[in-house]
């Protein structure tokens, strides 16, 4: 009797992790569905090689595209080296003490802090106080200071998770901390490293208010030539889509972000990738 | 390093743009407002296709925003969707930036029902301000007239520190942000537009273009100011007789940028190409004499 | 030797360097609390700290003008309970079927496919709600607003669904297996051993996931603004439109209030009191990981 009770829950439990997963995978269809029927009229080669236009018909995304990649690229650079950096001090290197731990909370709040308060940072310490102006350096930095917590909360996992066995052998055999850190350990925690790159780089590319507060622009009608030239991006230029009158123009929105979502699944396909191809150093 | 060497391919394949090179050069910044903004979209488009060299590139930091960074002299144009206010010019003048108000356009504020309200045939200003003034006892459509049905009436507008909600209030109420507040607010005039659309009982206003868009979607209520009810089109936003829900919108120029001769030149070709420019983006121009008029004002100005 | 002592610098010179990333994070936090407590100080010298903490109407712009910040709480709250309150059950048992029923295939197409999820633009989500959710929602409840905070909290819920499923999906992965054999050699069904063996295994980073997601559900603004409506309500009521906190930050420091102002100011007094109040929930959580990760 016991044990059929135990069945019947587990059996319950087992369909309900079923249902929970194609029902959020029905969701996530239903949504790319809603923006393809709306976007795809408009995909064309235009669309990707031309500039802003009052006309819907002959805009195009040309100059965003440019700029979400500058920004982005810059982004990543500055931020991924950092967190990761961070978070190895703070598993690895940190004395156990008392401060430390506020230094832990401290991260963990600023993970909460909303985009908005970076972007009025940003404005105030990069566009003003370090003189860098309405430029791609001042947006990169800007996006940096706002997913540095997830990457160092997200590899901080990861590294915490490696077996302290490994670094006992390595240790056993001589090597200095250093060399265990970045050898063994690191190599072992890319898996989770790498979620922690895929999420916040997903969520650095879709940001929206902080960047124009820091002046990312809406039109712009010629590409950047290097990081300190201003810029616009994806979503700045989908937003200002979608908030027009025009049917015409909510079409164009819906393309964007198809355009959007496909460099998320591409970035996505690349981190995942090496996310699995270091999955093997499985121990 | 894969990543990185597949990024800088792109971005190496988008610079790959011809350049054609004309006699004028520079940046004209400009930015401000997001109602203004389609206006110098265009201008800023075909200005472009005229003079290659020049780069026009306009922000939507919002009226507000935009001044904050007019009046320290960041940017040469600030479109604008009201006028400056004291604050505003006391900062101006504090860090010595002179500055130009040109009108460039009219925008018809909109009072818009539900396509299935059937009892609304007009509305007065008087009714309008019964409707919205501070504490104001309506609360439903019979408080306003007595033959209208005995229903709940629910009020939409956009968010009250938007220009349109400055000017409604100022132009109905009598001073600006002086209203009731138990109304649904709204950022986007989009969303109002599905708010309104899907209640019966609504009443809310917004932008012209965002009507003539959703004209199956919501039903615009003509406005009788002592002369009759007036619907709001094209021709009674421009010679005025939809009143007092038309407004002109701005640009502002700052003086040292007026004497640079890109922004000369694009302020220019703003004047002279409005007229067709803002009608094709959803606007009502002004008439030909107020343009000319502006013109020379600006010529002035840069002189001085 | 030389060998020896130049492989030692280096281990010092990376101390160093990675001890420089961390103080990072502590100028970033520093420059916030300066940057806030500047214009919140200014704030309170026009508006008395009570009536701004306990008042409950919040209307800074229109008169008769109210600083009393607990209608924003209220949207928050609403906003960040709702949303976790679908993103953590689900989440957690898709990432128990990701990794312990399904298939090698599966997961590796489904794990990426979610994470998606999170890389929609918020303004996507906030037309889906108005669009979609909302008509759902009227046709069960009738009295449900055009704009409502269940919609809002909904579709904020499966933006940050990804985070708990792909973040606790990896730590479940990163335990042991002798920890799952040992229970199953034991007899245990795999719901027994899901509950009672893994999630208290991997607690410490499925919390730090679920801080990651609550967190973004505070920082949400635009699917927010656009599907709850911009109402500042005191309310529990999820069939009304509401505001968020952060939702009023952006509407104020993107808007067009004039600088300087109080109503300007209010911008900053609320972003402070969020910083306490998620400052004050870090620290909480950190307590009790600390107590457990004592065990």
């Amino acid at each position: 009797m016991a044990f059929d009770k135990r069945k019947i829950f587990n059996t319950a439990f087992f369909w309900g992790c079923r249902i929970s997963t194609w029902g959020a995978i029905l969701i996530l269809g239903i949504l790319i569905y809603h923006i393809v029927k709306q976007g795809y009229p408009w995909i064309s080669e235009n669309f990707i090689t031309n500039f802003p236009s009052r006309f819907p018909h002959k805009a195009g995304l040309k100059s965003a595209l440019a700029g979400s990649l500058w920004v982005i690229s810059f982004t990543a650079l500055i931020v991924v080296p950092l967190g990761v950096s961070t978070s190895i001090f703070l598993e690895e290197y940190a004395p156990r003490k008392r401060y430390m731990r506020w230094i832990q909370i401290n991260i963990s709040n600023l993970a909460g802090m909303p985009s908005i308060i970076y972007g009025l940072l940003g404005l105030a310490i990069f566009v003003r106080f370090f003189n860098l102006d309405r430029s791609i350096w001042a947006g990169a930095l800007t996006l940096s200071l706002l997913v540095l917590p997830v990457i160092v909360i997200a590899s901080q996992g990861a590294i915490r998770s490696v077996p302290q066995s490994i670094r006992d052998a390595g240790y056993a055999l001589g090597a200095r901390k250093w060399q265990v850190v970045f050898q063994q350990v690191i190599p072992a925690a890319m898996p989770g490293i790498m979620t922690g790159v895929i999420l916040s780089t997903s969520r650095a590319i879709g940001e929206t208010a902080p960047l124009i507060i820091i002046g990312a622009l809406s039109y712009v009608a010629y590409l950047p030539e290097g990081p300190m030239d201003s810029f616009t991006v994806l979503p700045v230029q989908i937003y200002n889509w979608a908030s027009r009158p025009q049917e015409s123009f909510h079409g164009l929105a819906a393309a964007g972000i198809m355009v959007l979502l496909t460099i998320l699944f591409i970035m996505n396909f690349i981190a995942v990738y090496i996310r699995q191809k270091f999955t093997k150093f499985k121990y | 390093m894969k990543v990185f060497k597949l990024v800088i391919l792109m971005v190496g394949f988008f610079s790959l743009t011809p350049n054609v090179y004309s006699a004028v050069k520079g940046t004209v910044r400009v930015d401000g407002s997001s109602t203004v903004f389609p206006i110098t979209e265009a201008v800023a488009e075909e200005f472009g296709k005229e003079h290659r060299k020049v780069r026009v590139t306009v922000g939507v930091s919002g009226t507000g925003g935009g001044f904050k960074k007019f009046t320290i002299g960041e940017i040469d144009i600030n479109d604008a969707s009201r006028r400056i206010k004291a604050k505003e010019i006391k900062k101006a003048k504090k860090n010595g930036v002179k500055y130009l108000e040109l009108a460039v356009a009219y925008d018809g504020i909109t009072v818009v029902v539900n396509p299935k309200n059937t009892w609304v045939s007009h509305l007065t200003r008087t009714e309008l301000k019964k409707i919205w003034q501070p504490g104001s006892k309506v609360k439903t459509w019979k408080d306003v007239r007595p033959n209208w049905p005995d229903r709940k009436i629910r009020l939409y507008g956009p968010g009250t520190d938007s220009g349109t909600f400055d000017y409604f209030t100022e132009a109905i109420n009598g001073k600006s942000h002086v209203s009731r507040s138990d109304f649904t607010k709204s950022e986007d005039d989009n969303v109002l537009v599905q708010g309104v659309g899907g209640d019966l009982d609504s009443l809310g206003f917004f932008g012209f273009a965002y009507y003539v868009e959703n004209k199956k979607r919501v039903r615009a209520v003509p406005i009788d100011d002592g002369k009759g009810p007036v619907m709001p089109t094209l021709t009674s936003i421009n010679n005025g007789t939809y009143s007092p829900l038309s407004r002109p919108i701005f640009i502002y120029v700052n003086k040292i940028g007026a004497k640079k001769a890109q922004v000369n030149k694009f302020v220019k070709y703003y004047l002279n190409n409005a007229p067709q420019l803002v009608k094709e983006v959803g606007y009502v121009p002004l008439r030909a004499e107020e343009y000319q008029a502006g013109l020379k004002k600006f010529s002035e100005f840069a002189a001085l | 030797m030389i060998a020896m002592a130049k492989s030692k610098a280096l281990g010092t010179g990376i101390k160093l360097y990675l001890m420089a990333c961390v103080s990072l994070t502590v100028v970033v936090s520093g420059s916030v609390i300066v940057l806030l407590g500047k214009e919140s100080i200014e704030f309170f010298s026009q508006v008395p700290f009570f009536d701004f903490l306990f008042g409950s109407r919040w209307e800074p712009l229109l008169e008769p003008k109210s600083f009393g910040v607990l209608p924003l709480l209220s949207g928050t709250f609403l906003i960040v309970v709702g949303s976790i309150s679908i993103a953590l059950p689900f989440g957690l048992l898709i990432a128990i079927y990701l990794s312990e029923f399904a298939s090698h295939r599966f997961r590796s197409i489904i794990k990426p496919a979610l994470e998606i999820l999170a890389g929609i633009p918020t303004v996507v989500y906030g037309y889906f709600a108005l669009t979609f959710v909302t008509p759902i929602l009227k046709s069960i409840w009738p009295e449900t607003e055009v704009f409502n905070a269940a919609s809002a909290f909904i579709v904020v819920g499966i933006m940050i669904l990804p985070m708990v499923t792909s973040l606790s999906d990896d730590a479940f992965r990163a335990l042991p297996s002798s920890l799952k054999e040992g229970a199953y050699a034991l007899g245990a069904t795999p719901l027994e051993v899901s509950i009672q063996v893994i999630l208290p295994a991997a607690s410490l980073r499925v919390w730090a996931a679920v801080i990651l997601a609550i967190s973004r559900a505070v920082g949400e603004t635009m699917a927010v603004s656009i599907a709850a409506g911009a109402n500042p309500k005191l309310t529990l009521n999820p069939l009304e439109s509401i505001q968020t906190m952060t939702a009023y930050i952006v509407q104020v420091s993107m808007g067009d209030t004039p600088q300087g102002g109080v109503e300007y100011l209010t911008c900053f007094a609320v972003a402070g009191l969020l910083f306490v109040l998620t400052w004050s929930m870090n620290a909480l959580g950190s307590h009790f990981i600390f107590a457990k990760g004592k065990n």
